[in-house]
């Protein structure tokens, strides 16, 4: 009976060729732009997450609160702690950190001094890097950073108080053009450096152009832009594995809790810990609600497509009235009329789903650069499973319809 | 008569409608048919025999009375169950052929078995033998719409006959053809008839209920006449009702 209901339901299908490819359509496309959107989510997020993982593995990036506030505009509301006392980076947190007693999970901390808006000449060219950071050589390896061509600093250079320089691809172009900036002199905020190195390219991150950064010994940021304060902007810290970077962290804290006098609880109101786990949380939410979004937008158009399936059955419904009344006189049930149209929808619906499926794992395969459509197998089952659910469920008010005609009535339809 | 009769009505009546609007089509009608008789139902258009059809078909239930279909009380039945009735037990045959379009004869044919939840292949020997009976075997494959009118009228009683139903009831079977068509299709009422088969046809038509074995008429609702037309033959038992 399952297989003679199909038959029926085909056939129904068939005998309106044009219009029931048009509602085939109208699921076709709303099924395939809900597994393309969701797929171009999901690409966006790959793309997040490439950069994210770009920054190093397994760093951590500490910033004093208060710091991180004053950078921000001093939106310092959600922090009440804050105001009442001010907690800096300074050496003896550099010797704590690096006391493996405290930090048995850390690997390595190098701190870092930032100079805002340091503009670089050379040769009439000006620039204003995004990043200028003093820092120490160990910074290079952690962060991994590579070298195009070049050295980096050493710890001498520091000592020496040496003004050297290492700048990130988008600083050479601005400032040299395509000619070697090794070797050269630059003028920052008119304090001369020289150019070491110049790191390979990073590639655009969530924070910006990464390669907008110039790379200097701390003493040389100290001696000619902020002043030797004793204290560091911040510290970007690695733990021994990807694995053990929530450890370091708790212990990071512990030991800043320690040296600080701070209460343990209360230390992370003082200071901020980035760490690459965090970022790829945050970066995932955010394409997590772009995903959605326009999932949703799909969705929309899946739902309308449904509502094309609703129409198009009780058009058909009217339209055989007087078949329906033939089949119920000649000893139809109920519920073979109600399966019959029940089955029509949900054939169109589902037709429109493979259709759309196909199309949409096709689209998949299209790549634009780095950035490629990555076809989510959840989405594809739930757009399905969706458009097969709306055959039913706009499918069942028609169906009901055509079911409950009383079949003298019907069969008096002209 | 060793068998009770197969269709018994008793005061039976039908109203449409309530208060002002009420419309009596049938007042209290009574009736007996027997298993292999030929009854036609006569009356002008108002007389109550398209409700007589109705009510008897079981598409419609009177409003007062009785009505058994071979020992089964029509009016204690569901809905469901009126609709497995009408499948066994009764072979429609409306004026308008009313067959389904773009399907071909023989799955027109096939359907009422379809309902039955009859097995495809056991079907399709019940429907090709039907269609066989009724001279159209080598128009199984054809459509309604490339058949002429009594080549569809005989696709549904090929169609009716199918189930092997206790009764078939044809509704003006041959209003819409012409007289050719008329006395083929007829013919073909007769010669079930002297197979044993029960017929009942609702005419307006003297040339159709002259077939007939036993003539109904009915006036405002009610039996006017009720005669025999062939005195003393006993249903089925060798009489050529062709030519009577």
């Amino acid at each position: 009976m399952t297989f003679d209901s199909l038959r029926i339901a085909l056939h129904g299908i068939l005998a309106n060729r044009m219009r029931s490819l048009l509602t085939v359509l109208g699921m076709t496309i709303g099924v395939a732009s809900v597994i393309i959107l969701v797929a171009v989510g999901n690409g966006a997020s790959a793309v997040v997450q490439d950069q994210i993982e770009t920054l190093g593995t397994n760093t951590l990036f500490l910033v004093p609160t208060s710091t991180l506030n004053g950078a921000s505009g001093g939106d310092d509301t959600n922090r009440p702690g804050t105001a009442s006392r001010l907690v800096e980076l300074d050496d003896d947190d550099i010797k704590a950190l690096s006391n493996p007693a405290n930090t048995p999970e850390m690997a390595g901390v190098a701190p870092m001094v930032s100079a805002a808006q340091v503009t670089g000449t050379f040769q009439g060219a000006t620039y204003t890097p995004l990043q200028f950071i003093g820092t120490t050589p160990n910074y290079f390896d952690m962060a991994s950073l590579e070298l195009a061509s070049g050295s980096y600093f050493s710890e001498d250079d520091d000592l020496a108080h040496r003004k050297l320089a290492v700048l990130g691809q988008t600083v050479a172009t601005e400032l040299f053009g395509e000619s070697d900036p090794v070797g050269e002199r630059v003028k920052f905020n008119g304090a001369s450096f020289r150019v070491v190195g110049l790191l390979e390219e990073q590639g655009s991150g969530p924070f910006g152009d990464q390669d907008s950064i110039v790379l200097t010994p701390l003493s040389a940021v100290q001696d000619t832009l902020t002043g030797n304060t004793g204290t560091y902007s911040s510290f970007l810290i690695q733990s021994v594995s990807r694995e053990a970077s929530s450890a370091a962290e708790a212990q990071v804290l512990a030991a800043l809790a320690t040296n600080h006098n701070l209460d343990p609880a209360d230390v992370e109101s003082f200071f901020t810990l980035f760490s690459q786990a965090n970022l790829l949380q945050t970066g995932a939410a955010v394409t997590a609600v772009f995903t959605l979004l326009l999932g949703s937008v799909a969705g929309i158009s899946l739902f309308v497509g449904g509502i094309g399936v609703m129409n198009i059955m009780l058009v058909t419904v009217t339209e055989r009235t007087r078949e329906i009344g033939i089949r119920k006189a000649i000893g139809a049930r109920r519920s073979s009329i109600l399966g019959q149209f029940l089955l029509e929808a949900v054939v169109l619906t589902g037709l429109g789903g493979t259709i759309g499926v196909l199309l949409g794992l096709a689209a998949g395969q299209i790549q634009v650069g780095t950035f490629g459509l990555v076809v989510s197998p959840a989405s594809v089952v739930v757009a399905f499973g969706v458009a097969v659910g709306i055959g039913l469920f706009f499918g069942i008010y028609p169906a009901n319809r055509a079911a409950s005609l009383r079949p003298i009535e019907a069969l008096r339809y002209e | 008569m060793s068998h009770p009769p197969l269709i018994v009505l008793h005061q039976v009546t039908k109203v449409y409608g309530t208060g002002v609007g009420e419309v009596h089509a049938l007042r209290g009608v009574s009736l007996a048919v027997e298993r292999g008789d030929y009854l036609a139902i006569m009356g002008a258009s108002g007389s109550g025999k398209s409700t007589m059809m109705n009510i008897l078909g079981a598409l419609d239930l009177p409003t007062a009375g009785r009505y058994l279909l071979d020992g089964i009380d029509i009016q204690a039945l569901d809905e469901g169950q009126l609709a497995d009735v009408r499948n066994r037990m009764i072979g429609f045959v409306f004026q308008g052929f009313n067959l389904i379009r773009r399907t071909t004869a023989l799955a027109n044919v096939e359907l009422p078995l379809v309902y039955a939840g009859m097995k495809r292949s056991q079907r399709r020997k019940r429907a090709e033998a039907a269609l066989d009976a009724v001279g159209l075997a080598d128009r199984m494959g054809h459509e309604p719409s490339e058949l002429s009118g009594g080549q569809q009228q005989r696709v549904a009683i090929a169609r009716a006959l199918a189930p092997d139903p206790a009764i078939i009831l044809a509704d003006e079977p041959t209003g819409n053809l012409d007289s050719v068509a008329t006395a083929e299709v007829l013919d073909l009422f007769g010669r079930l008839n002297a197979q044993g088969r029960t017929v009942i046809t609702i005419t307006h038509e003297d040339d159709v209920a002259v077939r007939a074995k036993r003539v109904l008429r009915l006036h405002d609702g009610s039996v006017q006449s009720d005669r025999r037309r062939v005195a003393r033959a006993a249903p089925g038992a060798g009489n050529t009702v062709i030519g009577s």
